[in-house]
């Protein structure tokens, strides 16, 4: 019964921390933006020397538009150019990503805001001074004053806020999200990054419409791109085109199988919980051995037997099966409350390690139940 | 022919390891409706066995067994229980009764192997309950109950099924002699009222002259079977 009680529990609170690990994922996948492709510049080779993905713009604003207008899988695409930067407003001050992009970008990322307007096309044609803050930011610089309207200085140039980004929390890599400033694409190339590289930009995110095109759309990206930027098919292209959303359910899949390698674990406990209802049944047909060849005497058949044994060893693994989740649950909880650990109760579980409790009683109690079935009356009768 | 039990040359052998042991050798007997027969013999003489076969319990090694007609010899152990359920009542020298259950739920016992609804079932059971004189006693846990008053519980849980013969082994040997008188005034009057058969085994001479016939067992075999003349009016006089 403790056994039981120990196994349901142990299944209960894995599964919990699992589910919570894959929902976390999730949420982050969800986060970052659904159907998302990212083509990264780079890996450019100049006088023998290679340079990693990235690390020299070699895509062009121009590329995101052709990518936008030729594949018909496409649903948004974002060209931007990043970097890190001090943000200066008042006496505050504080370092963060900039990144320079176009309005899809909060589209694409499923990006809503806080408070504000969104910069728009007319901002990035115009190479607008402006900029969205994300919460992070707005809470170091601001405080407690509402941000918009107000100019910050990044990188010695002044950005009027007009926008402050709904918070997204941390990403996969433990980032915080949060800690952003989105600008015009046009101004940051011009201002802030990139100056050497005029036109260029580091990455675009792409957007499909569903994930049954990505593969596609990723393959006719990398031809269109191989073409605008001339590149013979035995050269190496300049950029690489990654499927972030792969990445990140492959992600969600460790973390599927990590739960059920918990569960599993779990499980055998409730195995070894079962063995021990097994034996409590064995005694109980000892103990009562007189009480089965009376029954048997005034007519109960084989399988009246059986059906008692079975159903007392049902119902107790079905009681060690319930005090289990109550101490599942409760365990889990403790365990989310100190460690802060992201759990979820699916009914799914729950229902499941019952059900499965209650099969345990079942297969370890037919054993007992037989033998009792099958005792002889009269020797049962015997019995002291 | 209302003969009730036929029984021909019946054997029983056991093996107890190497040794062989003979408990019946070959006991032939017919016994009618309405009997009271009392079967006495030493310890070993094979009444036990005897009785145990009557009761679909036990099968012969040899010989045959009619029960009402029918034939036990190749029934399953289902059939067998099913034939114990509907036409045999048992009454032991322990009593046999489940601890943990209340007289009543003790004599429902029966009915609810025969499948009986549970309203019908208290109904009988109380009916049986008070043809033994205990009525009001139904809730009550054999641990509340004295030796005869768990014999009488017993007693109601053998007839509840209204079975063809009722089988008790020893039933007063873990009685006074009081409340033996008393048990046996509850079998005669089963037996006469009701027209009950019974078959009870005893060692004690003054319990068996309660019954109308006497069997005698020695060594497996029938020995003496003799009509108890003394019977009904003597024991009427006594019970009075």
């Amino acid at each position: 019964m403790l056994g039981i009680i120990i196994g349901v529990g142990a299944v209960i609170a894995m599964i919990a921390v699992g589910s919570g690990a894959q929902k976390r994922i999730s949420e982050q996948i969800a986060s970052m933006g659904s159907n998302l492709l990212m083509v990264m510049s780079g890996s450019s080779t100049s006088g023998g020397m290679r340079f990693g993905a990235g690390t020299v713009p070699t895509l062009t604003a121009d590329d995101a538009k052709a990518i936008q207008a030729e594949i018909p899988g496409v649903k948004y695409t974002a060209p931007s150019i990043n970097g890190v930067a001090q943000v200066v407003y008042g006496n505050q001050n504080w370092a963060t990503i900039i990144i320079g992009t176009t309005p899809e970008v909060l589209d694409i990322r499923d990006w809503s805001l806080a408070e504000g307007r969104p910069f728009t096309q007319q901002d990035v044609d115009g190479a607008t001074k402006v900029c969205l803050l994300g919460k992070t930011v707005a809470e170091n610089l601001f405080g407690g004053i509402d941000p918009i309207g107000q100019i910050v200085r990044i990188k010695k140039v002044p950005f009027t806020v007009i926008g402050v980004l709904a918070p997204k929390g941390q990403s996969t890599w433990g980032q915080d999200q949060d800690d952003i400033i989105f600008v015009p694409l046009s101004i940051a190339q011009k201002q802030l990054f990139g100056m050497q590289f005029p036109g260029m930009v580091r990455t675009i995110a792409v957007q499909a419409w569903g994930p049954e095109v990505m593969k596609e759309v990723e393959e006719q990206i990398t031809d269109l791109l191989r073409q605008r930027h001339r590149i013979q098919p035995s050269q190496e292209s300049d950029f690489s085109v990654r499927n972030l959303t792969e990445v990140m359910s492959s992600a969600e899949q460790s973390a599927k199988v990590m739960s059920l390698l918990l569960g599993a674990i779990a499980s055998i406990s409730l195995i070894v919980g079962g063995i021990g209802i097994m034996n409590i049944m064995l005694v109980s047909v000892t103990e009562r051995t007189r009480e089965i060849g009376i029954r048997i005497a005034v007519g109960a058949k084989g399988k009246d037997i059986l059906l008692q044994f079975l159903i007392e060893s049902l119902v107790l693994s079905l009681i060690g099966g319930i005090l289990g989740i109550g101490i599942g649950i409760a365990g889990t909880l403790v365990l989310s409350t100190f460690t802060q650990w992201p759990t979820v109760f699916s009914i799914e579980a729950i229902l499941l390690s019952f059900l499965f409790s209650g099969s345990v009683g079942v297969f370890f109690g037919f054993y007992p139940a037989r033998k009792a079935s099958l005792l002889n009356p009269i020797e049962a009768l015997r019995y002291e | 022919m209302d003969s009730l039990i036929e029984v021909k040359d019946l054997a029983k052998v056991y093996h107890l390891g190497e040794v062989e042991v003979q408990a019946l050798r070959g006991v032939t007997l017919s016994m009618k409706k309405g009997e009271f027969v009392a079967i006495m013999g030493a310890s070993g003489s094979g009444k036990s066995t005897f009785i145990n076969i009557l009761g679909f319990l036990d099968q012969p090694t040899r010989g045959q067994y009619l029960l009402e007609g029918i034939n036990g010899e190749h029934l399953s152990r289902d059939e067998l229980a099913e034939i114990r359920n509907q036409k045999i009542g048992f009454v032991f020298q322990g009593f046999n009764l489940l601890a943990r259950t209340s007289a009543l739920e003790n004599v429902e016992l029966p009915l609810i192997y025969a499948k009986v609804g549970t309203s019908k079932r208290k109904e009988l059971a109380q009916k049986a309950l008070s043809t033994v004189g205990l009525k009001g006693r139904e809730h009550h846990h054999p641990s509340q109950l004295s030796g005869g008053e768990q014999q009488r519980v017993a007693i109601a849980r053998a007839l509840v099924n209204q079975p063809s013969i009722l089988l008790a082994d020893e039933p007063t040997g873990n009685l006074d002699s009081k409340t033996s008188e008393e048990v046996m005034g509850i079998f005669q009057r089963l037996n006469q009222d009701f027209g009950i058969t019974i078959i009870m085994i005893t060692h004690e001479p003054d319990i068996a002259s309660f019954a109308k016939r006497k069997i005698l067992f020695k060594d497996g075999s029938v020995v003496s079977d003799q009509k108890n003349p003394s019977s009904p009016d003597s024991v009427k006089e006594r019970s009075n």
